[in-house]
């Protein structure tokens, strides 16, 4: 049972690693010009996009956890509604953050929001789809010895190590490599 | 612990540091004095009559040759680039690129040569510039009445500003551009050469520079570009005419890497081409080219034009090209004569120099002065034996042996100066970057061992004291024997050192001593080594923040961008210390067993609180950004408009809306403080200080704002009025400095702003020293008369009642250090805010609404985190204090460059003369670190304000009381008084928040300083390094001063407390 579990989870999350680099690469077949660093605005909404489905499409079919009650229809639409408020204010969230540490109030307000907006698919999208729109299960989750399952822990180090790698991510910004929004997510893959 | 020995101790730590920094500076900074005087045609040191009077017109000091000279200056032209070997087959991109070099020195040997040009380190194209140029100080060749060109590198503009009859500036800062500068030149150049109207044509080429920075020289595009200046040197060789001389010359060379600014032998290298139409030389050219030293430029390029050596000169005539078209015996004479010129002119120099500057040997110097005044006996002996031009073949062998005496006179006046003038001194540089390694390590040590041991300063101060003049008198001893000057940075840092080596010695004695008394106990070691290592975890998050503060150092982009490094680390920083008082679980309250198991917990009432401050916290940090003033590396920043004075405003509504808005923000702040003073009860007394603060304050708001209201509207017509506006410029600054030193005068002789309500019977009374009210009513809390009036009464109804205790009210003695700390800020904070340009009150304004949110940001923290040591404070506290210090650095319109200083502020209050230096340095430097003073002075404020707020949160009464029945609540309103209680801890608690500040400030200054040393050939690092090498010790020494201040001050009124209490017991 276990180990199965960490199979599952490893192979969840080598498609969200494959999602990425896919995200990365495949794009550049359908459309014109497109590159990572060249259009990095299209680049940023694919990606989110692909790792938004696959989140998704993984929690459909893998179902980690398994809701015992059955739930009637109408429960089910107030819960995505609120899963969907919930994740339009954590971007909200994170682009308050972002501008707080400094990035540029107006000039590229589209870049700093998708940015947020894919931080928040790292992050809050998993905690939705696995912990649902329920926020003491995501302050237990996030404090120390608060992971029960592997799936939660899992979910931890993912959410912890892309808002850090976020923030590594600001450290080349003053070397002058002329590339604005350098913040690469290989820490997800972990 | 007495007072004494911490405010010792912290000197004395403070002494080590700056010994530390002398030491490196002596190392990394040698100091030249310059000498401002200069040469003229008139000068003494003219040739013997019968030369002079064959001098053509035009000339002086020697015949002229030429009467026009284009110095082409090719940026990093390598010898290897410039020479040319027909014989190698596959050459590489930067072999045989430049032919028409090598074409015309075959052609015409006696027309052109190559040399190799030796450049002196550090080769740095703008100290090479002066080198050429000078040959040694920057006072340029004097070209009086000659029309000098110049095109290129804009270096010059800054070197040399307004010199030149006509210049064409190319910006030379972006290294990844190649074309810009050259092409810019290229279409420049021959227009002005056929045109004419130039004496002396310089044009200074960057791209083989740039390129050899951007791929190195050993790429196909160095071999395009060398090609390029091949054929611009080609056609630009057509262009010549017969008077005018070519130089081609490359100011330093370059490593395999294409870097410079070091002293390798590659980087020194580079290479010079001499050419004219007319013949130049009496020879050929030799097999090898010749070395010879970049200065030798000047004092031959000056004489060949026919226009004074430059006084500071100390380079040597590179005589061969003074042959001339004659005979041996007479290019001898020339070349004699032209030596001659040059010693005189070198003696001439040495002897002045001497006089103002002592950093020249004197035995070295009286040796050169024999020397030269032999060589020049011999000289007139010779020439009263020739007649005209003709010589006594019997003279020649001496002619030939006078020459070499003087050229061995010039070559070893070089080298004694050379030699003294070393750009580096690497030992004394390692030297004190140990220092200051040392110190820090020992702060550190310090502050751990501060908190473990009771009597640990004593012995460990007086050991160390003993030990430093001990070293310091060694040394003495040693250079009385050996009959040296001595140094008194040498002797201070070698009493700096010795002393380090006494405390270590000495704690390592103790650590033995205590090793072997636990010894013999059974250790803990698992439970032991467990806590520590969460200590240790405890400790990685705010070092690791540190870590990467100090880290950030060593790279140019990021010191360039520090302005923004700072804030960002402060955010993580405070962001992380939420998210670690969340993932440790000290924000829920767990709510008994089952809800624990479902994991239901809420979180407590003050995490809302802690939310808010951290979100004014960061929006503080983010406004804060507004304010920064610009580097010219970052060409795209526009700089803050809150910097530019008011006056330079053209429109007049949005004048007076900025300046209402400043008075408001004045008054604002007075008022604050004077709230937080009322809140506290530490306005309710009628000692002087607090008049000052209630009456003085809103006086020194007048005063500022007439005066920014004056000094905006100076420029306008204002008619007869001008008079009454001059004197009133001057009149209101000194009135703040005045009122100012008045309060802060007040501040010292009776810090205490305490209210004492004595309503003891003065029959029979018990002594109880203070009482305070009966705690029932909550609801008076703000309007301290009333609550006299309500404690009077309520006393009197207890004394009827039949208690016959006596009372003493202290009103707010609880906060009685924190309030004369604040009153000293804000009085700091008025003058600092006069220095500055009248929009940059809102950045104090943010400083303050900052610090003021970070202390509670600290105080709630520690309150949840449930600390045990109430004494100590925590490391993330001192870093984030020290963080913000920084940040505000900037935030007041401050970069570590010099351009950037705010120069006018040493004219706030003064008309422009001051008679000394020091009082416009005092002006600036509070300018430049009016951040650092500020926190600095603040820093105590880290130790007192959890005590401060401690009532605030238990939501009881604001005079602090006391009462012997009453313990429970005297447990709970102590505050500052806590700390009175235990005038050991405290005294022990303020040493070492000291040693944690110094430590932090330290760990800054090492990384800068080791920067400065690894990158010394960095090629920044004169622009970028360097500078912020200086602004941050110089920000130390400030900083490190003001805590001394600050935390004597928190002393002085530890004192005055104890004598009020005193008093109060006599009474």
């Amino acid at each position: 049972m276990r180990e199965a579990e960490i199979w599952r989870l490893l192979a969840a999350n080598l498609l969200c690693a494959l999602s990425i680099v896919l995200a990365a690469v495949v794009p550049a077949f359908f459309l014109d010009g497109f590159s990572v660093l060249g259009t990095h605005l299209t680049w940023l909404c694919v990606c989110s996009v692909c790792v938004a489905t696959l989140n998704i499409i993984l929690h459909l079919v893998l179902k980690p956890n398994q809701s015992p009650k059955r739930r009637s229809f109408a429960h089910k639409i107030s819960r995505f509604l609120k899963c969907c408020i919930y994740f339009f204010m954590s971007c909200i969230l994170f682009h308050a953050i972002i501008v707080l540490y400094g990035a540029p109030l107006i000039e590229s307000v589209t870049e700093t929001f998708l940015f947020a907006v894919l931080l928040s698919t790292f992050t809050t999208l998993q905690c939705l789809c696995l912990l649902g729109p329920n926020i003491q299960a995501w302050i237990r989750v996030f404090s120390k010895n608060g992971a029960m399952s592997i799936w939660e822990s899992s979910l931890q180090i993912t959410s912890l190590c892309s808002i850090l790698g976020a923030w590594f991510g600001a450290f080349p910004i003053p070397l002058d490599w002329d590339r604005p929004w350098q913040f690469e997510q290989l820490f997800v893959a972990i | 612990m007495q007072r004494w020995p911490v405010v010792l101790f912290l000197a004395w730590v403070c002494f080590l540091f700056f010994a530390g920094i002398g030491l490196f500076m002596s190392g990394f900074l040698l100091t030249r004095i310059e000498l401002a005087s200069s040469s003229s045609c008139s000068d003494p040191l003219v040739p013997p009559p019968w030369e002079r009077q064959s001098l053509p017109p035009g000339s002086c000091w020697a015949p002229q040759r030429f009467s026009k000279a284009v110095l082409v200056i090719i940026d990093a032209l390598h010898f290897e680039f410039a020479r040319f070997d027909p014989a190698k087959a596959s050459p590489l991109p930067y072999e045989n690129k430049l032919g028409v070099l090598h074409q015309l020195a075959t052609s015409q040997p006696r027309h052109a040569r190559l040399y190799r040009f030796r450049a002196d380190p550090p080769t740095a194209t703008m100290q090479r510039i002066k080198g050429l140029t000078t040959g040694s100080l920057p006072t340029f060749i004097d070209t009086d009445g000659r029309r000098v060109v110049f095109m290129g590198d804009d270096t010059w503009e800054g070197l040399f500003p307004k010199k030149f009859f006509r210049s064409y500036f190319f910006p030379s800062f972006n290294v990844k551009d190649l074309h810009t500068v050259d092409d810019g030149i290229l279409q420049h150049l021959y227009p002005t050469v056929d045109s004419g109207e130039w004496d002396v044509l310089i044009a200074h080429f960057l791209g083989v520079d740039h390129c050899g920075h951007k791929h190195g020289p050993d790429h196909p595009e160095m071999a395009k570009k060398l090609t390029q200046m091949n054929e611009m040197l080609r056609s630009l060789v057509d262009h010549l005419g017969n008077d005018t001389l070519l130089l081609v010359a490359g100011d330093h060379g370059m490593t395999e890497t294409g870097d410079h600014g070091g002293d390798s032998e590659k980087e020194v290298s580079a290479a010079l081409f001499v050419y004219s139409r007319t013949p130049l030389f009496g020879s050929g050219p030799p097999e090898e080219p010749e070395t010879i030293p970049q200065v030798n430029l000047v004092p031959t390029v000056a004489l060949l034009l026919g226009v004074p050596i430059p006084y500071s000169n100390i380079g040597e005539v590179m005589a061969e090209l003074f042959a001339g078209d004659g005979d041996a015996v007479s290019a001898a004479l020339q070349q004699l004569s032209v030596y001659h010129i040059n010693a005189k002119q070198v003696d001439r120099f040495l002897q002045s120099y001497s006089l103002v500057a002592q950093d020249l040997p004197a035995e070295q110097l009286q040796h050169l002065q024999e020397l030269f005044s032999s060589a020049v006996e011999e000289h007139t002996q010779l020439l009263a034996q020739v007649q005209g031009t003709t010589v006594p073949p019997e003279l020649e062998p001496r002619l030939g042996s006078l020459i070499s005496r003087f050229q061995r006179y010039l070559r070893e006046a070089r080298a004694v100066c050379t030699q003294s003038w070393a750009r580096f001194h690497p030992l004394r540089m390692v030297g004190g970057c140990i220092l200051i390694a040392s110190s820090c390590l020992l702060c550190y040590m310090a502050s751990e061992l501060a908190a473990s041991s009771q009597s640990f300063c004593r012995s460990c101060l007086l050991y160390p004291l003993l030990w430093g003049p001990v070293g310091a008198a060694l040394l003495w001893l040693v250079h009385v024997f050996t009959q040296e000057g001595l140094d008194l940075l040498l002797v201070s840092s070698w009493a700096a050192a010795a002393s380090q080596l006494g405390f270590f010695w000495h704690w390592w004695g103790q650590h033995l001593k205590r090793a072997r008394l636990t010894g013999s106990q059974p250790p803990l070691a698992s439970g032991g080594l467990r806590q520590r290592l969460r200590a240790w975890l405890g400790l990685a998050f705010p070092m690791g923040i540190l870590f990467f503060r100090c880290g950030a150092m060593f790279s140019d982009s990021f010191v360039v961008a520090e302005a923004r490094v700072a804030p960002f680390l402060l955010a993580s920083l405070v962001m992380l210390l939420v998210g670690k008082l969340h993932w440790d679980g000290r924000l829920t309250v767990p709510e008994g067993p089952k809800q624990q198991l479902l994991g239901l917990s809420s979180y407590r009432r003050e995490i809302w609180y802690l939310l808010c401050l951290v979100a004014m916290f960061l929006v503080c940090v983010r406004l804060s950004s507004f304010f920064h003033q610009c580097r010219e590396e970052i060409p795209q920043c526009r700089p803050s408009v809150f910097l530019s004075p008011l006056a330079s405003l053209r429109n007049t509504r949005a004048k007076n809306l900025f300046y209402l808005l400043c008075v408001a923000l004045l008054a604002g702040l007075v008022y604050a403080v004077q709230n937080w003073l009322r809140h506290y009860g530490n306005l309710n007394s009628s000692d002087p200080l607090v008049l000052f603060v209630r009456w003085g304050f809103p006086l020194v708001v007048l005063c500022i704002a007439c005066y920014w209201a004056v000094a905006s509207s100076a420029d306008d017509s204002l008619g007869k009025l001008q008079e009454l506006v001059q004197v009133a410029v001057v009149v209101f600054p000194r009135a703040v400095y005045g009122l100012a030193s008045v309060g802060l005068l007040l501040l010292l002789c009776n810090p205490v702003t305490v209210f004492a309500k004595d309503t003891r019977e003065s029959a029979g009374s018990i002594v109880t020293p203070y009482l305070g009210v009966p705690g029932s009513e909550v609801d008076f809390l703000h309007v301290i008369p009333q609550i006299y009036k309500r404690m009077q009464e309520s006393q009197r109804s207890r004394l009827e009642r039949g208690s016959c205790r006596a009372t003493v009210a202290a009103y707010g003695l609880g906060s009685v250090y924190s309030a004369a700390l604040v009153i000293a800020l804000t009085l700091l904070a008025f003058l600092l805010m006069l220095l500055h340009s009248e929009r940059l009150s809102f950045a104090f304004l943010l400083l303050f609404v900052e610090a003021f949110v970070l202390l509670h940001i600290h105080t709630c923290a520690r309150g949840l985190a449930g600390d045990a040591e109430l004494f100590s404070v925590p490391w993330y506290a001192v870093i984030s204090w020290l963080l913000a210090a920084s940040q505000f650095f900037y935030s007041t319109g401050h970069q570590p460059i010099f351009p950037a200083i705010h120069w006018n502020a040493a004219f706030v209050g003064f008309h422009l003369d001051h008679s000394t230096n020091l009082l416009p340095a005092v002006l600036v430097g509070a300018n430049t670190f009016a951040s650092h003073i500020l926190f600095a002075v603040g820093c105590p404020l880290l130790l007192l304000w959890p005590f401060v707020c401690e009532m605030s949160n238990s939501q009881k009464k604001k005079p602090k009381k006391e009462s012997q029945e009453e313990l429970q609540e005297v447990e709970e309103h102590m505050m500052e008084m806590r700390l009175r209680e235990s005038p050991e801890e405290f005294s022990t608690a303020l040493l070492q928040l000291g040693l944690k500040y110094l430590f932090v400030l330290g760990a800054q200054l090492l990384a800068c300083v080791c920067a400065a040393m690894i990158l010394r050939r960095h090629l920044m690092v004169w622009k970028v390094f360097a500078p912020k090498f200086l602004f941050e010790s110089l920000g130390f020494v400030v900083s490190s001063i003001c805590l001394l201040l600050g935390i004597s001050l928190v002393m002085r009124v530890d004192c005055a407390v104890s004598a009020w209490f005193s008093q109060l017991r006599l009474r």
